[in-house]
């Protein structure tokens, strides 16, 4: 394959400070949407056809449409920067080597839905990083693109960091607001929706670090042109983290629709699984997204409608890849644990369920499950899926009732091992 | 109690949000800073600060995970053993952590300088297996590389 022009994370030395990112065309984008009225912006968002890089995939215009117009009451915005779920390490690069871009995004953003204060939310564990954007956001202060009277438009907005402590849950939308108000990370039940009543009870909006560092593309070159990177119903480059038996484990940015075995087996991405196995499994778009098969990974691309028509869904493009001596079922043994210790508490389901699933997952690991529980693990992933106020449960479901589908025999292997240690 | 310096730190952190309470994760992360954990008597101290009761702050603090309400040891060694890096041997990692520290994960060694915690992912997947002491951290590990690291902590 030829190699892709890189747009989120370019090949240029010291992109991160603001000259260089300057003297790149930076900031461009912002001084051109100034000129254009907020609509214009948000329509112009809307034909891109820009979704959301958080793992939903909701398309970006939309959501910034539901803001209310002409209120008077604060708006905010949330930039989501917690990255916890497992085999997601793309936004990390963002803050590293292309901090400015998001900026620009995130003002724009602001500019479109009027809002006057935004904050990117970032995971504890990434202090270092948080310290680079603070050193980003001081340097665009500096230069008028943030604060009072931007570049003399009369418009004005803030932008903070804000640092999370240790909590995946954090990740999901309601229960980031929460920690951003200083409550515990306790997900709120929908309605009502953030645009209605999010931060602070007031509208608020929130977007993940990858999809605000799109915007700036999509002012400067247009929504055509953007709209024509990748697959049309899924545009425009995405950050691929490609973790687990490659050779060259990294991000790399591709635009979407990307064949996942390219990602995997290409010099330029993966480079291949080590020592020339075969590829056993995968899991597309970090740890909640459904298990494939790999024998069963011939024609599917990493955009949203190839992986939902396999059987998974594109996540945050978070491949984790899995070679033939991987022990699928201490694998799911550890998602469940992970699931477990991260849930929340408040929904009964998840809180006792996900505990039940690290306990029978336990249970097979070692030998000491029973045959009517390869069933009972999907009948209680079934429970918890969808009888949540958030998606941590279903996020929990998902990896037991996928690897249990399409490596049922590996479960019951481990079954029948026991069975027969007893009988001799 | 917070330093003087810290104090002023704290309060110009009230700034950015338009209530006092959105600054207390902030606040705690200073107070954490400072002291290395969280006790009690701090606990009391910022919900004074921030002006929410104590017992707030306490579901707070218990409520994320990195926050400590224990002391830790000099050196916090924390080695991630979710999937990408249990994949890439991470296994090996914590056995090593353990042996060379001479405590278990959750337990700090006798002598006070190592706390060993095996934690979740950390968003360090394509530098597998890795471990972060601090806000630093150290990837693409190997037995013996970590037992480098280790032996090279003062």
């Amino acid at each position: 394959m030829t190699i892709m022009e890189k747009y989120i994370l370019p090949n240029i030395p010291d992109y991160h400070k603001i000259d260089v990112y300057e003297q790149h065309g930076g900031y461009a984008a912002l001084k051109k949407a100034l000129q254009m009225k907020p609509d214009e912006v948000i329509d112009e968002v809307k034909k891109s056809g820009l979704r959301g890089r958080g793992g939903a995939c909701f398309p970006t215009g939309l959501k910034w449409s539901f803001m209310p117009k002409g209120s008077d009451k604060p708006k905010y915005l949330a930039v989501n920067g917690d990255e916890s779920e497992p085999g997601t390490f793309k936004d990390r690069q963002i803050f590293e080597f292309n901090p400015h871009m998001m900026i620009e995004g995130i003002i724009i953003g602001c500019y479109a839905m009027g809002i006057t204060a935004a904050y990117i939310y970032i995971r504890g564990e990434y202090r270092k990083w948080i310290k680079m954007v603070d050193a980003a956001l001081a340097d665009a202060y500096s230069k008028g693109y943030i604060g009072e009277n931007i570049l003399g438009t009369g418009f004005s907005t803030n932008i903070y960091t804000h640092c999370g402590a240790g909590a995946y849950i954090c990740g999901e939308e309601s229960a980031l607001m929460n920690s951003l108000e200083g409550e515990r990370g306790y997900p709120r039940v929908k309605p009502p929706f953030p645009a209605q009543k999010g931060l602070w009870d007031m509208p608020t909006t929130i977007n993940n670090v990858e999809t605000m560092t799109n915007i700036p593309l999509i002012i400067n070159k247009g929504f055509e042109w953007y709209s024509k990177i990748g697959v049309a119903k899924h545009p425009g480059p995405i950050l691929v983290g490609i973790s687990g038996h490659v050779n060259k484990p990294g991000v790399y940015e591709v635009p979407t629709g990307v064949p996942l075995l390219t990602l995997i087996n290409d010099p330029q991405y993966g480079g291949g699984v080590p020592n020339g196995k075969k590829i056993k499994a995968v899991i597309p778009g970090g740890s909640s997204t459904m298990v494939l098969r790999g024998e069963n990974l011939e024609g599917v691309n990493m955009d949203a409608d190839s992986l939902k028509a396999a059987g998974s869904s594109v996540g945050t493009a978070g491949l984790i890849v899995m070679d033939e001596d991987t022990d699928i079922v201490a694998v799911l043994a550890r998602i469940s644990h992970f699931y477990h210790h991260e849930s929340c508490g408040q929904c009964t389901p998840c809180r006792e369920g996900t505990g039940w699933l690290e306990k029978m997952l336990h249970r097979f690991e070692h030998g000491d499950a029973r045959q009517e529980d390869v069933d009972m693990l999907v009948e209680v992933a079934n429970q918890i899926e969808g009888n949540t106020i958030c998606a941590l449960g279903d996020a929990a479901a998902w990896p037991v009732q996928s690897f249990v589908k399409r490596f049922r025999e590996e479960f019951e292997k481990r079954v029948k091992v026991k069975e027969e240690v007893e009988a001799a | 109690m917070l330093t003087q310096e810290n104090l002023q730190k704290a309060e110009a952190l009230f700034k950015k949000y338009p209530e006092k309470k959105a600054a207390l994760l902030p606040i705690l992360w200073i107070a954490q800073e400072q002291e290395g954990w969280i006790s009690e008597e701090m606990m009391k101290y910022v919900a004074d600060l921030v002006g929410v009761p104590y017992a707030h702050v306490l579901g707070v603090v218990t409520f994320y995970t990195m926050f400590n309400d224990k002391k830790l040891g000099k050196y916090h060694i924390e080695v991630c053993t979710n999937v990408s890096c249990m994949l890439k041997g991470s296994g090996k990692i914590i056995d090593t952590v353990e042996r060379l520290c001479g405590a278990k994960a959750g337990q700090t060694s006798v002598d006070g300088k190592f706390t060993v915690s095996e934690v979740e992912c950390m968003g360090a997947c394509g530098g597998a297996p890795m471990l972060a002491i601090g806000e630093e951290y150290y990837e693409y590990l190997t037995p013996e590389k970590t037992e480098k690291l280790l032996t090279s902590l003062k």
